[in-house]
């Protein structure tokens, strides 16, 4: 069937039915690929496996990052609420009647990933709060009508889904005739009243303990409301507010002097808000990487780049996690796709059962691993022998090099905790504030040649002494908190040198002469830190004494640096680090950061397409005398190339016809004007 | 006399404009110049030929071959011609001698104004400074009048060792391109002697430019339109002139060479296609190599999709064939549904359309675009074994690049089961997404520059150069009027005829009710003014007609179509007749 028709656009393709029943299974698609290799279909379910827990885990953090928002969220709304209920009684309160309770939610700039939160915070005011949360979006509501219309139809279809479908149509051919603040407050009174002899329900068991529930109203975008539309809105709906109870949440993008600024004192009055500060998405951020990268949970992990142009979207072109779990999903696609060996990259037990069933073929991939040449050139020569030929010996020792990259991941992440606690705090942050960046400089090289980490360690080495026990007791918390054998060691070895602090502060009394100079070292701005240098240098050259805190300082600090010489080794070190490490990070950056401009700039600049029209006018000329009897043709010919030419930079958009003059173009692009 | 006082103002003004260091020199001039008074009128005759000639070329026949040349060469070409005809003896005093008499002629009516706010003028001529750099060097050549031959072989000699000095200088009264525009525009203003009094101030800049200009210039307000073409013929003209011409330029230096001129007819669509056909699509064995290497994709595009992203191509040439191939290797087991996105008809109505009613099986309507695509998506999040993939050839054509086009095919592909594939081809595309949109779309980015021709895509556009043939609304004239009876195609024929033989008529809005019932009773082709109605009600469900209310409430009648095709129909009909 052809697709391309003067009289439509659309062409729908129905396979036979019989055909259709047969859905092709996903992974078949994975198998089909390029490179037909070893294990596609395992490595197409430990994919499917991590990718699911990894998702679920975003979705767990997600919550909980929630959670404490929506807890005070609710906790404000049942307040507010119980003022509706007994005011009637007291003056004070029926001033405060015409007061709608606003919540006020700060939310940041990030429009994409609100809707999820949105989502969930009318989900849990659903199951908490009330039946009737409506949330409405600015671009639904240009004038009051639509708002209206908006609000009813949504409150209408949420309550219907319970009620008859009789009644439900009813009431949708209703909305579209009137739709006033009378109509809904009468609709409010009719449903509460209806629904208060249903109250034992299953559904309604926690929002049942009030007889008429509040209609939550969300304004997810309070910014791009018009100010009329949203003065005339509260105006109007504090007037309905004895018969029709509201609450109002604001989703604020920027800061909380924009209601002030949108709404005249009159209307704001009319307000009373509460301000809720919901998660900056950096630090939502920082918990999704510390959760599903900094650990040993998931096998998989990210190469210097791959993190860095992921943070790097993130950071200069959306704010969004979303896509940031979208970037992780696909370079965790993109890895069990094209890595035959990522079948191993999966939790240690499975692994190792796995190496076990390695064909030939995959083995042979593994002896191509250049981590793994590096590895066998460092063996003995018989060793060396036995790895090249004898698979079993060497599926052996895949298994204790994959048993190592596990072991080195636990200790590398445990000590980069570490290596993190002693250096978030420093002053201008020589190996920067967030632990992604630490990480990111830990995964390109080793970390120990870089000028900011020597710079650190001297800065390290004026600590005072409570920062460096504050500090010194986190890290016992850190490698407390695990189990690893050889790092079991180094946490007592911290806690000794806590004890032996807690010594120094019976013993500083005596010594309290000379300890004056860790006073003063104890101002951290640069300046100071200069100078005390220099002071330090002075000081140590004069007298050569140090006081016994001294000692102990530079014992933790040369212990801090053995400690991440040892074990932040960067992944490139480590035989089979192929298999779990993702690196092909320029795949990445052409799928989700694509530059089309530069593609079609780059294509041009490569004259021999477009430039071949007008080449063969300079050809043709030079060919005419020999034939001039096909001349005529071959003008013609040239003309309809020049022809498509032109409308095929029209269509790229470059150029458009100009009506000034004749025949002309404009240039749109590229210096054009 | 009242003339020549105000000459003589114009020429203190001119002092002004000149510059200090150029004052005496100026002086001594104003005597030379009055012994040569009598050369000077002949000049004058000669100059007003020499300006209404070239005009009129330029005006009556644009299609003369004018010669390309490169603005400096030209400058040094006039220079040897002038030396050798020897006109340019007095070239300095030419200069000047013009400024006096084209004064008189065509400034006069003008200088009531100039006397009115003469200071200004001083302001407003310092602001000219690319003007002012250049007189020192006129004015140069001018007061040696002896040794004429000597300052022009010097000035040749400062041509041809500094030509990128002049090129710069040709770019500077760019910035000046405000008041230098209207300046060209203004000149011919000043020919017909309309002088503006509202726009006095503008008309300061413009004379204070003008004079200069006009002054050295011979030819200057005839090459102001086609500034980068020389007059070939014009060998008085000597370097000042070409140079002011040069600053006189519009902004837009655009060519003149359109494709009339090459003679050869509009092609259309069927033609042009022919044409191309016959053309050997070079390097294509490189370009076979690289659509094989985009079809190895096939499966992980499949993958990635059945994952929950969707695919956009991007790149240079026509990626139709591609998805194309797409289509039939990896969809042929799958509802899809495809969308030529530069179809000019496609809408996302359409899309909605051939969705419900031929995928989903679905005959009701709906209230509105939104309401059909709530009920497509609960449609699928029910059925979770139903599956879409869309294929859309240029999402960013000009029906769909709309926010709420995109805003809603955003939702569909964003449904689980719809799988969307698309391409994209407009430089700036990426712009129609933002944030929110391209969540919903869940891009991946792949690059897969054809080469191709975009034959199909461009096939319905409208091209500038590409003629529109009008066969389509001919033939569905033919179909539509053969499955009628005699009488109606006569009453049509007649409705024909009468909208031809008004062709001429800027006022006709249309043939009125009554007297087309009227025409039509005297034909014998209707026998009350219902029948007549009933015919119109046909033609209009075919929208054939329109009918439009005239201002005294009279019901006119229309044939929406253009008049070649009427001419043309009415013709094959009288053919088969």
């Amino acid at each position: 069937m052809a697709t391309s028709s003067v009289s439509k656009g659309c062409f729908v393709f129905k396979p036979n039915f019989k055909k259709r029943k047969i859905s092709v299974p996903v992974e078949d698609y994975f198998n089909k690929g390029k490179n037909e290799s070893e294990d596609s279909k395992l490595r197409f379910e430990t994919y499917q496996l991590i990718w699911q827990q990894m998702k679920s885990e975003t979705e767990r953090l997600q919550e909980e990052l929630n959670k404490n928002l929506f807890d005070s969220l609710i906790e404000f709304l049942r307040k507010s609420y119980s003022g509706f209920q007994k005011s009637s009684r007291d003056w004070g309160c029926q001033i405060k009647l015409r007061e709608i309770p606003t919540a006020a939610l700060i939310l940041g700039v990030n429009v994409t990933d609100h809707d999820l939160t949105f989502r969930s915070l009318t989900e849990a005011l659903q199951n908490n709060v009330s039946p009737y949360v409506v949330s409405l979006q600015a671009k639904d509501c240009p004038d009051m009508k639509h708002f209206l219309q908006k609000l009813v139809s949504q409150l209408m279809m949420d309550c219907c889904v319970d009620e008859e479908t009789k009644e439900g149509s009813i009431q949708v051919a209703q909305k579209k005739t009137h739709c006033s603040m009378d109509s809904l407050s009468s609709w409010y009174t009719n449903v509460t009243r209806k629904t208060d002899p249903k109250m034992p329900r299953k559904k309604r068991t926690s929002s049942s303990q009030w007889q008429s529930p509040p209609v939550v109203l969300i304004l997810k975008d309070m910014e791009s409301f018009t100010t009329k539309v949203l003065q005339d809105f509260i105006i109007i709906s504090s007037q309905h507010l004895h018969e029709f109870p509201l609450i109002l949440i604001f989703g604020i993008a920027t800061s909380p002097i924009i209601i002030h600024r949108l709404l005249p004192h009159a209307v704001s009055s009319l307000l009373c808000i509460e301000l809720f500060q919901s998660l900056s998405c950096k630090e939502h951020l920082t918990t999704v990487l510390d959760k599903l990268l900094l650990t040993t949970q998931f096998p998989f992990k990210l190469s210097e780049k791959v993190l860095q142009i992921l943070t790097n979207i993130f950071l200069y072109h959306d704010f969004s996690i979303q896509n940031f779990i979208k970037g992780l999903q696909l370079s965790l696609l993109e890895h069990f796709y094209s890595q035959p060996l990522s079948v191993l990259c999966c939790n240690l037990p499975e692994a190792k059962r796995r190496i076990n069933f390695l064909s030939d073929n995959q083995c042979e991939n593994i002896r191509r691993l250049p981590s793994f040449r590096r590895y066998v050139e460092k063996q003995a020569s018989e060793k060396q022998v036995a790895l090249l030929t004898n698979e079993r010996f060497l599926k052996e020792e895949i298994q204790s090099l994959l048993e190592n990259l596990h072991v080195y991941h636990s200790n590398y992440f445990l000590v980069l905790r570490c290596l993190h606690q002693f250096t978030s705090s420093l002053p201008k942050y020589p190996l920067g504030r967030q632990i992604r960046e630490l990480y990111c400089t830990c995964l390109e090289k080793n970390i120990w040649d870089s000028e900011e980490y020597v710079s650190a360690l001297q800065l390290l080495r004026m600590l005072a002494k409570d920062e460096l026990m504050t500090i010194l007791q986190k890290c016992f918390k850190i490698f407390k908190s695990t189990s690893e054998k050889q790092l079991g060691s180094t946490a007592k070895r911290i806690e000794e040198f806590l004890a032996q602090f807690q010594n120094l502060d019976e013993a500083k009394e005596e010594e309290d002469t000379s300890g004056s100079l860790s006073k003063g070292l104890q101002k951290t701005d640069l300046y100071h830190l200069q100078k005390s240098l220099l002071e330090m240098k002075e000081l140590r050259r004069t007298n050569k004494k140090q006081t016994r805190f001294e000692v102990l300082r530079e014992k933790v600090v040369n212990f801090i640096d053995s400690l991440v010489r040892e074990y932040l080794l960067p992944p490139e070190t480590q035989p089979l680090h192929e298999v779990v490490y993702f690196t092909a990070g320029h795949t990445l950056r052409e799928h989700l950061n694509a530059a089309p401009r530069i593609a079609l700039h780059t294509a041009l600049n490569n004259p021999y397409y477009y430039l071949k029209a007008f080449a063969t006018v300079v050809t043709a000329a030079e060919k005419m005398d020999a034939d001039s009897a096909t001349s005529e043709e071959r003008n013609e010919i040239i003309h309809a190339r020049f022809i498509r030419a032109v409308s095929e930079l029209e269509l790229l958009g470059f150029i458009k016809p100009t009506k000034q003059k004749t025949d002309h173009v404009a240039r749109l692009t590229w210096g054009g004007c | 006399m009242m003339s020549k006082l105000e000459l003589k103002e114009d020429r203190m003004l001119e002092v002004q404009f000149v510059g200090d260091d150029d004052v005496l020199n100026h002086i001594l001039d104003r005597e030379a110049g009055a012994k040569l008074k009598k050369e000077r009128t002949q000049l004058l005759v000669n100059t007003k030929k020499i300006i209404k000639k070239p005009e009129y070329d330029l005006e009556e026949d644009d299609q003369e071959v004018l010669k390309d040349q490169n603005y400096v060469e030209v400058l040094g070409r006039d220079i040897q011609e002038s030396l050798k005809n020897g006109s340019a003896a007095d070239g300095g005093n030419k200069v000047y001698s013009f400024q006096n008499r084209k004064h008189s002629e065509k400034m006069a009516k003008l200088a009531s104004e100039l006397a009115k706010t003469p200071r200004k003028n001083v302001s407003l001529s310092l602001k000219n400074d690319p003007e002012i750099i250049n007189i020192p060097q006129c004015s140069k050549g001018h007061s040696a009048s002896d040794n004429v031959q000597l300052k022009n072989n010097d000035k040749s000699e400062f041509l041809s060792t500094a030509p990128s000095g002049l090129k710069k200088r040709l770019i500077v009264p760019r910035s000046h391109s405000d008041s230098e525009s209207e300046y060209s525009t203004s000149n011919s203003e000043d020919d017909d002697g309309v002088a503006q009094e509202n726009e006095e101030d503008t008309n300061e800049v413009i004379l204070n430019q003008k004079i200069p200009s006009q002054n050295r210039a011979v030819s200057a307000p005839v090459c102001k339109e086609t500034p980068s073409k020389k007059m070939k013929r014009d060998k008085t003209s000597d370097l000042v002139e070409e140079y002011f011409e040069a600053h006189s330029s519009s902004k837009v230096l655009t060519s003149d060479r359109t494709l009339q001129k090459l003679k050869r007819a509009k092609l259309d669509q069927q033609t042009l296609r022919n044409l191309l056909s016959k053309v050997s699509p070079s390097f294509s064995a490189e370009l076979k190599q690289l659509s094989q290497q985009y079809e190895q994709l096939f499966h992980k595009w499949m993958l990635q999709l059945r994952l929950g992203f969707n695919i956009v191509l991007y790149g240079l040439g026509s990626k139709r064939d591609l998805l194309e191939r797409f289509r039939t290797t990896v969809l042929q087991d799958s509802i899809h549904v495809v969308i030529n996105g530069f179809f000019p008809g496609i809408s996302v109505k359409s899309i909605l359309n051939s969705i419900t009613e031929e995928v989903l099986n679905h005959m009701g309507t709906f209230r509105s675009v939104l309401d059909q695509l709530d009920w497509i998506v609960n449609k699928f999040k029910e059925d979770s074994s139903l599956e879409l993939f869309l294929l859309i050839h240029n999402l960013d054509s000009q029906m769909l690049r709309g926010d709420k086009s995109q805003q809603i095919i955003g939702q569909l592909s964003s449904l689980r089961n719809i799988y969307l594939i698309a391409s994209i081809d407009h430089l700036n595309a990426p712009l129609m997404w933002d944030h929110a949109k391209q969540s919903l779309y869940n891009w991946l980015w792949y690059e897969t520059t054809t080469y191709s021709p975009y034959t199909e895509e461009t096939s319905y556009e409208n091209s500038l150069l590409v003629k529109q043939s009008g066969s389509l609304p001919l033939s569905s004239l033919i179909h539509v009027l053969r499955s009628l009876t005699p009488n109606a195609r006569g009453i049509f024929r007649l409705l024909i005829k009468y909208q031809l033989d008004n062709l001429d008529n800027p006022s006709y809005i249309g043939l009125s009710f009554q007297d087309f019932y009227q025409q039509c009773r005297e034909a014998f082709l209707v026998n009350s003014d219902l029948t007549l109605r009933a015919q119109l009600t046909e033609f209009r469900d075919h929208k054939l007609i329109r009918t439009k209310k005239g201002t005294d409430g009279v019901e006119y009648l229309l044939i929406p179509v253009d008049n070649g095709t009427l001419r043309d129909f009415l013709e094959r009909e009288e053919e088969e007749s």
